[in-house]
């Protein structure tokens, strides 16, 4: 069954169409989203995010932001998102320092390693 | 009167000053497109995240212990004004509407005993509101550098706002822009970013959040600040350029006119001469 995807970033839209399922790396743990899913809106960590259609797994690398899921469909709104396949070393070396920079405006010491590790995570998980 | 000489010169300077306005209503032209394209991607973003973070605010807003940005301080003394004006000038009167919106927004709270401090954004803003109100500049943010504004300038604006608020340096935030409506109408809008205020708050679907509604609305907020500068930036943009070309439109004609009137006058001097001559000619065949 399919439904609704939309990834926005505040600069484009970067994916609107039909997937039948979403996997969303949420701040408190990886989430799937599938049509009749139970309203939620969660916070989104550095990760990979995934929209599995029926003509392919189209991935994201996506920093902040949040994911709003409804029974007919998931919009996701990135402060950054990158589609993997552009994900270059030199674009995940600017998506790091920039996670540093907002992670460094807390104080939050934990929030900052945190960011960080997530970010590495999502680096090794594309194979760099 | 000037001389045959003086009006040439004069007609061929008219005509290169059309050139060059002609030149810039073209590029502003193809500018404005590309500005307008920018404000288009952005929209559906700011859109969301404004629907979401009025459904949250309508929800934790009026609790106990809500975020500081959202519930404000608590006090309406310090003012801070962010005027984003542009950093060229030859643009109409896109920098004087936004500056004289700011400076009546300023005498007004002064005059109420408030305490204004102005952060500038763009360098004419600056110029301008330097005569009358230079001791409350507390800061300027240089986009001169910039050739597409992108959301990471609007996120460098917002951590600054964000950080001065965190210091207690201010109680309210107002952005000043200039809002397109067309090339030849741009709007000058004063907006409250901090405490965020949020129009039209739907009670839709209830949602299930995840953090808590206050960690995500902790979260969204310093967001929510730097998608509304992004948005106000971009309008802006759009707006310096439409003016622009309108300005340079109507300076093209100008020009054009200018040329007309002085070919006339130049062909009305150059005729008298040869009539005088004719005259001259004439009379001293006749004397013989």
């Amino acid at each position: 069954m399919a439904f609704q995807f939309d990834l926005v970033s505040p600069e484009r839209r970067l994916a609107s169409a039909n997937a039948t399922e979403v996997q969303i790396p949420g701040a408190e743990g990886d989430l799937t989203a599938m049509e009749g899913h139970a309203p939620t809106i969660t916070t989104l960590r550095p990760g990979i995010l995934k929209a599995v259609a029926a003509d392919g797994t189209k991935a994201f690398v996506v920093t902040g932001g949040f994911a709003e899921i409804t029974a007919t469909g998931v919009s996701v709104l990135a402060e950054r998102a990158v589609p993997v396949e552009e994900a270059t070393p030199a674009v995940m070396e600017s998506l790091m320092a920039e996670v540093r920079v907002a992670a460094g405006a807390s104080d939050d010491k934990d929030a900052v390693d945190k960011a960080v590790a997530d970010m590495m995570a999502a680096r090794s998980a594309i194979g760099q | 009167m000037p001389s045959l000489k003086d009006l040439k010169n004069k007609i061929a300077s008219v005509k290169n000053t059309r050139k060059i306005t002609k030149a810039m209503q073209m590029v502003s032209a193809a500018k404005l497109r590309r500005a307008q394209d920018a404000a288009e991607a952005a929209r559906p973003y700011a859109e969301r995240m404004n629907a979401v973070m009025a459904g949250l605010s309508a929800s934790v807003g009026t609790s106990e212990g809500a975020p500081r940005l959202l519930a404000g301080t608590g006090r309406d003394q310090v003012h801070l004004l962010v005027v984003m004006t542009a950093e060229r000038g030859l643009c109409g009167g896109f920098n004087s509407t936004i500056a004289r919106l700011a400076r009546v927004r300023a005498n007004e709270l002064l005059a109420q005993g408030k305490t204004v401090k102005i952060l500038t954004v763009g360098k004419k803003g600056r110029e301008q509101l330097r005569r009358d109100l230079e001791s409350n500049m507390v800061g300027h943010i240089d986009l001169s550098d910039v050739k597409r504004v992108g959301y990471a300038n609007a996120q460098g604006i917002a951590r600054d706002v964000l950080a001065r608020f965190d210091a207690g340096e201010f109680d309210v935030a107002t952005i000043f822009y200039n809002r397109f409506q067309s090339v030849i109408s741009q709007v000058p809008t004063a907006q409250q970013i901090i405490p965020a205020k949020f129009e039209g708050a739907t009670t839709g679907a209830l949602y299930d959040y995840e953090p808590s509604e206050e960690a995500i609305l902790a979260d969204l907020l310093p967001r929510g600040v730097a998608t509304q500068i992004f948005t106000a930036l971009l309008e802006n943009g759009a707006s310096e350029q439409g003016a622009r070309m309108s300005a340079m439109d109507n300076a093209t004609r100008n020009a054009g006119d200018m040329i007309k009137k002085y070919t006339t006058i130049y062909n009305r001097s150059r005729q008298a001469a040869i009539t005088k001559e004719l005259i001259e000619i004439i009379s001293g065949a006749e004397a013989l």
